[in-house]
């Protein structure tokens, strides 16, 4: 016993290496689940109070371009102003359309943390569980897609960027609607990413627009980016790959959407209902 | 004592807030990427306790990890990177030379010992931190590439800032 408590104080070095070692591993580890070690990124107290100051401050430096976007934004939304419109018909009476049911709703959020150069990058916004946000749902910026919400607090919530090596979303060329799967290329490239396994009879044309498709959490039709490289250097096989540079700029991230789908309950609980069935 | 605890006390605090606030948003062409605030651990005296050494390494690591949103990444690889230096001055410093050589600065200990430290403690630490990060094989190319420009980014860093807090008095 005294042996070996004079072996452990000699190489003490080595014993402390291993237990912290160990300690941070589980950590990292565990992480890969998110939730388990929510408590040490920054939706906690500290680092995010931190943040959102550093945050306002740089709001400042690019109040310019929000406001171009904002006043884009503006313009658009006007347009599809009734009043903006020429009435064709004379009879004007409200009615309640029940044909078009809204699936989507989008709530605004401000982008209080982000990153591009690293290879799993995450955002953080400002909006949370109070404000109607849940796991799974989509992020959009007025550009393009941004992500995925992972994980939800009570005020703030983080997103997986589509700049994650884990990030994935059902994409389709706009023109002829082959289907693909978006990913961030291998380089680290923030403005690129790869459109893959999309079937050999497509003929995709440089500069075509690729838009999420109807199988993604986000509504059809969002864009994605434009098709910049025909042969990505990945690839071969049955299957098509291409560069795309992507529509949404991470690094000038000020506003997001969070998208809101109104039928994802009943989807899941029909998916699940499904795959019990089918077991 | 007390002066050195809080000499260290504002480093740490310093060095985090550089890095967290400036450097992280510092990246040369996607691949060189400074990561200063192994420093810390770099600079603290020669005779802190290994225990002492291992949780403050422990601690900053996982400060660290708070604000880049990966816990547990940094503190992995700076619990390795205090294993390193323990090693690295048992082997390169005399033990009975501690008392007028209290910390191991550019300015105590001389350009090319302090060279040689920095260098082989960042590169340790940042081919873990890199590669556990990615955790790919198939990306390793290009990982190694992003390893040793992180590297010699930071080294260069650390230079400069031991040049900058020179003390031309303590070399005796």
């Amino acid at each position: 016993m005294r042996n070996l408590l004079i072996f452990i104080t000699k190489y003490n070095a080595f014993f402390l290496f291993l237990i912290f070692e160990i300690a941070s591993l589980i950590i990292y580890i565990k992480y890969n689940s998110f939730q388990k070690a929510s408590f040490i990124n920054s939706t906690n107290r500290v680092s995010s109070s931190l943040y959102a100051r550093a945050d306002e401050f740089k709001g400042y430096l690019s109040l310019k371009e929000v406001n171009d976007g904002l006043a884009k934004e503006n313009a658009a939304l006007r347009n599809q102003l009734r009043s903006y419109k020429y009435a064709d018909t004379l009879a004007k009476r409200t009615v309640n359309d029940t044909i078009y049911k809204q699936q989507y709703v989008t709530v605004e959020a401000k982008v209080i943390n982000n990153s591009i150069n690293k290879r799993n990058n995450y955002l953080t916004i400002s909006r949370g569980t109070k404000d109607g946000i849940a796991k799974g749902m989509g992020v959009i910026s007025d550009a393009g897609v941004v992500g995925k919400v992972v994980f939800v607090g009570e005020h703030l919530a983080i997103v997986q960027s589509l700049l994650h090596k884990d990030s994935r979303f059902s994409a389709m060329l706009a023109t002829n609607k082959e289907i693909g799967y978006l990913e961030w290329g291998e380089d680290m490239d923030p403005h690129k990413g790869l459109l893959i396994d999309v079937s050999n009879n497509a003929q995709p044309k440089i500069g075509e627009a690729v838009v999420t498709s109807d199988l993604s959490l986000f509504p059809a039709g969002v864009p994605l980016g434009k098709v910049s490289k025909l042969n990505a250097k990945k690839g071969g096989g049955f299957f098509l790959n291409m560069e795309v540079a992507l529509a949404t700029d991470f690094s000038k991230l000020e506003y997001v959407y969070v998208v809101i789908n109104k039928f994802a309950q009943e989807q899941n609980t029909l998916e699940a209902q499904e795959k019990k069935a089918d077991e | 004592m007390s002066r050195i605890l809080i000499i260290n006390l504002v480093r740490f605090v310093v060095l985090v807030l550089l890095q967290v606030f400036l450097l992280k948003n510092i990246t040369l062409y996607n691949l060189s990427t400074p990561y200063l605030y192994i420093l810390f651990i770099l600079l603290l005296p020669f005779e802190t306790p290994n225990l002492v050494l291992f949780a403050l390494a422990f601690v900053l690591g996982l400060t660290i990890d708070a604000f880049y949103d990966t816990p547990g990444l940094h503190a992995a690889a700076c619990t390795l990177l205090a294993l390193v230096r323990v090693f690295f001055i048992s082997i390169t410093v005399q033990k009975d030379g501690f008392d007028n050589e209290p910390e191991p600065t550019l300015s105590i200990m001389g350009f090319r010992w302090f060279f040689t430290y920095a260098l082989v403690l960042t590169l340790f630490h940042h081919f873990f931190l890199f590669n556990l990060e990615v955790f790919r094989i198939d990306e390793i190319g290009y990982t190694l590439t992003r390893f040793l420009l992180s590297s010699v980014f930071t080294v260069f860093l650390m230079l400069v800032s031991g040049l900058l807090f020179f003390r031309k008095k303590e070399r005796k």
